[in-house]
């Protein structure tokens, strides 16, 4: 087995080592610590009767009503499931099933995650019916488009829909509020994935089922949250389960979950604060990328997450580029499809029509999670953006395209 | 399917290199040619039109064949 170290990664050619793709972690130190110390506390199975049983239960109860009242819910109102993803598909599936004697239809925009997208079109490839699937347009900042969402409602067998609060790729905040209000006088209730914004933008109101991903926030991976408010009709199909409300058969894991509820807390007087400071760097990420020759800034420049920004450079291969800026000392992301294990371009990206290849996503940690706070994540990006012109001109020299 | 002066056969190839060949045979090109790329790749379809929008080309059609896609690119000034 590999060695687990301390070490981040290797420092850069010039000594630097910047994380800029924080979509899963690092851990806030004081979840960390709650993770461990709850390793001892709150090991055990939370349905035995006793005494240990009972204090694992005794913590799991107050962890989630800690997330309850972040998102303004009730306790058994909130459900723990192993990851965002996994939380968001059960989200969709349950409300599917419940109204299955109206129909099988999903309407989805085109850039919501591929735990929405992907049991759809299963839905829909069992069925042999295409239609059974509605993957709404977005404009070319990501923004889907209200009037082709309010005519797919429209399709008689509708009985859901799945909208992002923010797209974790590119930023770009949906309206979401017009788009529950449409659903609602369609009598079509609303998933509203909120795994990207949760702990960055203030807590989304208008949903009928609403997810998260605790990594959002700071908590460490392997925590979904799915909130099905009592009005909501949900119901998961298959064999009953009494697992969290009957909403999973699988148990969550006490530590984690403890973990997770600990890093809301300790964000939530930070968060103006931290996402001001975010969404000024990502300014200068912006500014810095479109000096670059022949690089498009994708996602709506304002109206988006504080923390997320994506751009793409011509005649660059993004895999190179990765390569190239890791090298140098920084962490990125990239949803060019060289970078991706189906070769598939990001679907977010091809969705917007926007260029797929020589991709970077920046997603900023919370300040908090690193070890020098909010002046090691701005040296962190200063230092990107001085770099980033010339990692750019260096993938583009290797490829013969710098004079194209 | 409308002539061109120059076809760019990028079949097979994965991104980012059907839009480079693309772009190094428009480039000593007179403004106003036409050149078609023909492209398996799926990424070819989002960003052969990136590219025009960046350089001010003109897509002018993009064919869907049975085992390609062809894109009809004018030259801009």
């Amino acid at each position: 087995m590999t060695a687990v170290t301390e070490a981040p990664g290797p420092p850069g050619v010039g000594g630097v080592r910047a994380l800029l793709d924080g979509a899963s972690g690092p851990i806030l130190p004081a979840a960390r610590e709650v993770l461990l110390a709850a390793l001892d506390a709150g090991w055990a199975d939370p349905r035995r009767l006793y005494a240990e049983g009972r204090q694992a239960r005794r913590l799991l109860d107050d962890a989630r009503e800690a997330v309850a009242s972040g998102l303004g819910v009730r306790p058994p109102e909130v459900s723990f499931l192993p990851g965002g993803p996994v939380a968001l598909s059960a989200a969709v599936e349950g409300i599917r099933y419940a109204s299955r004697r109206r129909g099988m239809r999903t309407v989805a925009a085109a850039v919501e995650h591929s735990a929405v997208l992907v049991p759809a079109r299963a839905v829909a490839a069992a069925a042999d019916d295409a239609t059974l699937l509605d993957e709404v347009p977005v404009d070319a900042v990501g923004r889907v488009r209200l009037d082709s969402w309010k005519q797919a409602l429209a399709v008689p067998g509708t009985v859901v829909a799945a909208l992002q609060s923010a797209n974790g790729e590119v930023g770009t905040r949906q309206p979401v509020d017009a788009a529950w209000e449409a659903c609602g006088a369609a009598g079509i209730p609303l998933v509203v994935d909120a795994q990207a914004g949760l702990g960055r933008d203030p807590v989304p109101e208008a949903y009928d089922v609403v997810v998260g991903d605790a990594r959002s926030w700071g908590g460490p991976p392997g925590v979904g949250v799915l909130a099905v408010p009592e009005r909501t009709r949900w119901r998961r199909p298959g064999a009953g389960s009494e697992a969290e409300f009957g909403r999973t058969d699988a148990e969550p894991v006490v530590p984690l979950v403890l973990a997770a509820a600990e890093a809301w807390l300790a964000t939530a007087t930070e968060r103006p604060d931290e996402s001001r400071g975010a969404r000024e760097l990502v300014d200068v990420v912006r500014s810095a990328a479109s000096e670059v020759p022949d690089t498009v800034v994708v996602g709506d420049p304002v109206d988006r997450l504080p923390h997320v920004v994506t751009f793409s450079c011509l005649f660059v291969d993004g895999e190179a580029l990765v390569h190239e800026l890791d090298r140098r000392g920084f962490a990125v992301a990239s949803g060019s499809a060289c970078t991706a294990s189906t070769l598939e371009p990001s679907h977010v990206l091809a969705a917007m029509g926007v260029l797929t290849h020589g991709n970077v996503r920046v997603t900023l940690p919370l300040a908090g999670s690193l070890p020098g706070r909010g002046a090691e994540r701005a040296d962190g990006v200063h230092a990107f953006c001085a770099a980033l012109g010339d990692a750019v001109a260096a993938v583009r020299s290797q490829l013969g395209t710098d004079r194209l | 399917m409308s002539s061109a002066d120059l076809e760019v056969d990028a079949r097979g190839l994965r991104c980012p290199i059907p839009v480079i060949r693309l772009g190094a045979a428009m480039k000593d090109l007179p403004t106003g040619s036409l050149v078609r790329l023909l492209a398996t790749d799926p990424a070819a379809r989002s960003d052969v039109a990136a590219f025009c929008r960046l350089r001010g080309h003109e897509l002018v059609e993009t064919v869907d064949e049975p085992e390609h896609t062809a894109y009809l690119v004018r030259r801009g000034g």
